[in-house]
């Protein structure tokens, strides 16, 4: 598992273009045998019981690249848009648990933010199964464990973004710009 | 109209303001107009063509417009629905802006076409409009009209999309989508995208594509959409601007509902009433968080 600090916009935008350059390149190549899924943890819960599934030697799919961000509230819809366009097939958002964020109120933004964001993919197609939205504390290694298994698994199960769908998306339309 | 020309040449020639916003006849139809003089009173005009959300003008980037001085504007429900929106995001004081309202019967879809209202003409807008005599007001002139005719065609569309599969749904906003041209018709006619700087105008860092390419288009549009979520107004405004004829009052309005669904919050003309986005619940529903 990858992880990148980030903490600033240019820097989490530069992160998710790292952790996603290749990814379009193996869309074109055909090279998507594996589903590819970024998560977004908060840094004081999600991103802590990560480090315990690690140091717990839990099995974990390969799958996932995580992004570290200071709060699960720092989680802009625009976050998620962008993993899809450059190549994600799935996207994991988790943070703490409502009632126990570092900063007291962000995870309650959040829950409204991603409540209607998980509306609207649904409305404009884009099965919703694709997106994992949790709360995993600093505690739950194993529940970290079971939603990278779980959500990998879907993901699977869904196949690539882009192929399953009309000709017009199969081909690589976002630019790379870390090239 | 005569009340409104009046109370106009009033307010500008006893300087409480210095700028009307409001509508004249244009050579194709109706179109926004900023009176500075009393004597140009006379253009204003108030019918069912006066379609424009005339709040657009009072926002704070657009600075050509503010630096005329404080300014009055004429306002139907959905535009005061707007000013409180603005007066509730800080983006103007209540003070800066007297509120001209009208009583509104409903207006048509097209401010160039005919001022008849009828099923096939009125606006999607209007559609259970609870704001025809805005609370939001320093005047408030005219009669109430009768209600409108009461439009089907949207929440057909939105039975029909909700019938249909995510795959077909996706198909769908491909052949939509693919029309854009990305001219941004929809936020500069928007009286809710007061950003002094766009998200999309950004280049670095960039988060969505600038050209008018399929998934840019996509990000675009639900990007826009998401930063209305709980500031929307209903007037679709947005639809009614885009060159391509993209239904995007159909997203605008189903993140609209999910808000008021998810969170029970209306666009009102109370801008005391909190923005939803920028509040939180305990309770807030979470059936989607594993």
């Amino acid at each position: 598992m990858e992880t990148i600090n980030t903490n600033d916009a240019a820097a989490e935008s530069l992160a998710l273009e790292e952790a996603t350059s290749k990814w379009g390149a193996d869309i074109k190549r055909g090279l998507r045998a594996e589903p590819k899924i970024v998560a977004f943890v908060c840094n004081w819960c999600t991103y802590t019981g990560a480090d315990l599934a690690g140091t717990s030697r839990l099995k974990m799919a390969p799958n996932v690249r995580v992004l570290r961000l200071p709060c699960s509230s720092r989680v802009s819809p625009l976050f998620i848009i962008k993993a899809f366009q450059r190549g994600a097939d799935g996207v994991i958002v988790s943070g703490c648990h409502p009632g126990d964020c570092h900063y007291s109120t962000g995870n309650y933004y959040t829950r409204r933010r991603l409540a209607i964001l998980h509306e609207l993919l649904d409305f404009m197609g884009v099965d919703n199964r694709r997106v994992t939205f949790s709360w995993v504390s600093a505690s739950e290694g194993g529940k970290w464990q079971q939603v990278v298994n779980e959500t990998t698994e879907r993901v699977r199960q869904l196949g690539p973004l882009r192929s399953e769908r009309s000709s017009n998306t199969g081909k690589e339309t976002g630019h790379d710009r870390t090239a | 109209m005569t009340e409104l020309r009046e109370l106009a040449r009033k307010l500008l020639a006893d300087g409480s303001v210095k700028v009307v916003l409001g509508y004249e006849e244009g050579p194709r139809g109706v179109r926004p107009v900023f009176v500075t003089d009393p004597a140009q009173a006379e253009k204003l005009i108030f019918d069912t063509r006066c379609v424009q959300n005339l709040a657009a003008y009072l926002n704070p980037r657009r600075q050509h417009i503010t630096k005329l001085g404080k300014a009055a504007i004429v306002v139907k429900g959905c535009d005061a629905r707007a000013v409180a929106g603005l007066i509730r995001e800080c983006q103007i004081k209540r003070e800066d802006v007297v509120i001209i309202a009208m009583r509104c019967g409903g207006v048509v879809r097209d401010p160039a076409g005919s001022s008849e209202l009828t099923v096939d003409t009125v606006s999607d807008r209007c559609n259970g409009c609870d704001d025809r005599e805005p609370k939001l007001h320093d005047y408030l002139l005219g009669v109430l009209p009768p209600p409108p005719p009461q439009s089907t065609r949207y929440a057909e569309k939105v039975a029909q999309l909700a019938g249909m599969s995510p795959e077909e749904r996706w198909a769908f906003w491909n052949e939509q989508l693919e029309r854009c041209i990305r001219c941004h018709a929809c936020r500069e006619v928007c009286p809710m995208c007061f950003c002094v700087q766009c998200t999309a105008d950004k280049g670095r860092p960039q988060w969505i594509d600038c050209s008018a390419t399929l998934e840019g288009n996509r990000a675009w549009q639900m990007m826009r959409v998401l930063h209305q979520a709980g500031r929307c107004v209903g007037c679709l405004e947005c639809e009614r601007a885009c060159p391509a004829d993209i239904p995007l009052g159909l997203l605008t309005k189903y993140v609209a509902q999910a808000v008021e669904r998810r969170f029970g919050y209306k666009t009102c003309d109370d801008p005391a009433v909190p923005a939803p986005m920028g509040t939180f619940s305990t309770d807030d529903e979470q059936e989607f968080i594993q």
